[in-house]
């Protein structure tokens, strides 16, 4: 956190050029990473190209063969720059409720997200607090809790939505179920160790003013173990959203992230995989930044170095 | 041995000046450690009259620290009897009779200072006015006015410890258990808060017991010095020291108070074969 009040005002110039020079680092790795990209899309769909043009007894220069893989419709390996028109055309270029609007199948997938990240944090809270209130659970819960994530969630997965299915629960519930299953676990361990954290002076305090439990736990064991909650919120929101897009894999393919690279692997339609990815990784950046935004208002309340 | 005190246990207890706020007879108590048993203190006997300031003053390891949170029922001694106002150490901590002050000042980091010092108000269901009324009051008794909206983390550990001695005086104990509240401090620091609790102890006429390893501190602040020896913690003398109450840094120059620490001092060295 910048010490704004303290800070002595510099010029524009010399702003201008650290903000260049803070995202230098990043701007550098990004353009090697783009390069690498490039060369791989090159050599990935080098043969391919290569047999097409020999197929069609073209000739062709290297150049040609290039540009050829670069633009190919149906690439190993689709090149940044057909990922991006890919990505833009099927968010943007349908409307919202076209089975073939990325933005719609987003949403879908976000939508279950944010109910198994509600549901699952809130029962990881509820099971730390009874965890840190009975020791006995400890015992007897942890290694339940522990058994389940080593469980694989792919196996787990299908028998949610079977048995769900059977119930007559369909849609957005059994995802949302087999999200918060996974993100459970991270809060249920930060808060843990967040509701114990409070030091044994700070204990005894409490104790010479003969506090309730309610108070230890409101005045003492809550605040100090919010740190602690934001941490592994962020890693169960993570988390979270792809046990929403796992939960989307046997549903049948009907809608959603996890749809949309089921299908598009069936027919080889790699550049409608790459674009989902894309779609995935804007929204899981989103959700933790989201949650730093959160974290730090709640620090700056709760008078965190400002 | 004086009558026991005569103390309303509905409510802050009334206590008159001379009469018996903690004492102790025949107390010991053993921890059960990994490595066995070990005796903290054996066979203590105490009595601190009220409006007392009296030190525990001995090595590490006397059970000085034991020994006030006994006091404050935070330990459980394994024998002996202590009361506290005339009732045992738990009737004394749930009537709410002693602020305890740490050696660290223990504050919240996440409330400002004047929550930091409401929340014993808040605990004990002060109402919004009278919390107020006392923060203001207790903040400017310590020095402290226009600190109230700052993060503890804004003062310095002198400050902070300041904070925390209007924490507890907030609800008014007449009894304050200070468990080497200056130890982590600059010597100058220490001085100076020296002072200003001999003037808060002679306002506001509470009794204080206070643990310290400083022979400079327990002889310039106590009206009794309590010397304690390890290994087991035992009393080993008690020595009156009868300076007027209000009492300036000064005195430490003068052949009385020069006396006194000889006394502690020669004390200490009995108890405690340095050999070991």
């Amino acid at each position: 956190m910048t010490n704004s009040a303290l800070a002595l005002p510099r010029s524009a110039r010399a702003s201008q050029r650290t903000w260049i020079a803070d995202r230098l680092p990043v701007l550098a790795v990004v353009a090697i990473l783009i390069s690498f990209w490039y060369l791989a899309a090159i050599l990935m769909n080098a043969p391919l190209v290569r047999d097409a043009f020999e197929r069609n007894e073209t000739n062709y220069t290297s150049v040609e063969l290039v540009a050829a893989t670069l633009n190919s419709e149906r690439p190993v390996v689709p090149a940044p720059h057909q990922v991006a028109a890919q990505f833009i055309d099927s968010m943007f270029g349908y409307p919202f409720d076209s089975p073939r609007s990325l933005a719609y199948h987003s949403w879908v997938t976000l939508s279950a997200t944010l109910v198994g990240f509600t549901l699952g944090s809130l029962f990881g809270i509820v099971l730390a607090v009874l965890i840190v209130h009975a020791r006995a659970l400890e015992k007897s819960l942890l290694p339940w809790i522990i058994c389940s994530q080593m469980v694989p969630i792919l196996a787990v997965a299908p028998i949610v939505i079977v048995v769900l299915g059977a119930l007559g629960i369909h849609g957005l519930l059994p995802k949302s179920l087999i999200s918060a299953y996974l993100c459970f676990f991270p809060v249920t361990i930060g808060m843990v160790k967040g509701l114990t954290s409070p030091d044994p002076f700070q204990l005894d305090l409490m104790r010479t003013y003969s506090a309730s439990a309610a108070q230890l736990f409101w005045k003492l064991r809550w605040p100090s173990s919010v740190p602690f909650l934001f941490a592994s919120l962020k890693v169960a929101i993570a988390i979270s959203l792809v046990g929403a897009i796992v939960g989307e894999l046997p549903t049948g393919a009907q809608a959603g992230i996890g749809a949309r690279l089921l299908t598009g692997s069936y027919y080889g339609q790699t550049l409608q995989i790459w674009a989902a990815l894309v779609a995935a990784a804007i929204m899981a950046t989103c959700l933790i930044a989201l949650l730093d935004a959160a974290a730090a208002w709640t620090n700056r309340r709760m008078g965190a170095g400002i | 041995m004086r009558a026991p005190d005569q103390t309303s246990l509905a409510g802050k207890p009334t206590v008159k000046p001379g009469t018996l706020v903690v004492s102790v007879r025949g107390l010991s108590l053993t921890f059960q450690t990994t490595d066995g048993e070990v005796q903290a203190l054996s066979n203590v006997d105490l009595d601190i009259a009220a409006g007392d300031f009296v030190s525990f003053i001995g090595p590490s390891g006397c059970g000085k620290t034991t020994l006030l949170r006994v006091i404050a029922d935070l330990e459980r001694p394994t024998a002996g009897t202590v009361l506290v106002n005339g009732v045992s150490p738990e009737k004394a901590r749930v009537g709410r009779h002693y602020g305890y002050i740490f050696q660290s000042p223990a504050l919240y980091p996440w409330r400002t200072i004047e929550r930091n010092v409401a929340l014993p108000l808040e605990i004990m269901g002060y109402d919004a006015a009278q919390r107020r009324e006392r923060v203001e009051h207790y903040l400017k008794l310590v020095n402290l006015s226009g600190f109230e909206r700052k993060f503890p983390w804004q003062l310095s550990g002198g400050m902070q410890q300041r904070a925390s001695i209007a924490r507890a005086l907030s609800f008014e104990p007449a009894l304050l258990l200070m468990d080497e509240p200056f130890g982590a401090l600059d010597e100058i620091v220490r001085d100076h808060l020296n002072e200003q609790l001999l003037r808060l102890w002679n306002q506001t006429r509470k009794t204080v017991v206070f643990v310290t390893h400083s022979i400079p501190e327990a002889v310039f602040l106590s009206t009794q010095i309590v010397v304690m020896s390890p290994r087991p913690g035992r009393i080993i003398d008690a020595i009156a020291c009868d300076f007027p109450r209000d009492r300036t840094l000064e005195i430490r120059e003068t052949p009385e108070f020069i006396k006194i620490a000889q006394r502690v001092r020669a004390g200490l060295r009995s108890g405690h074969s340095y050999d070991e």
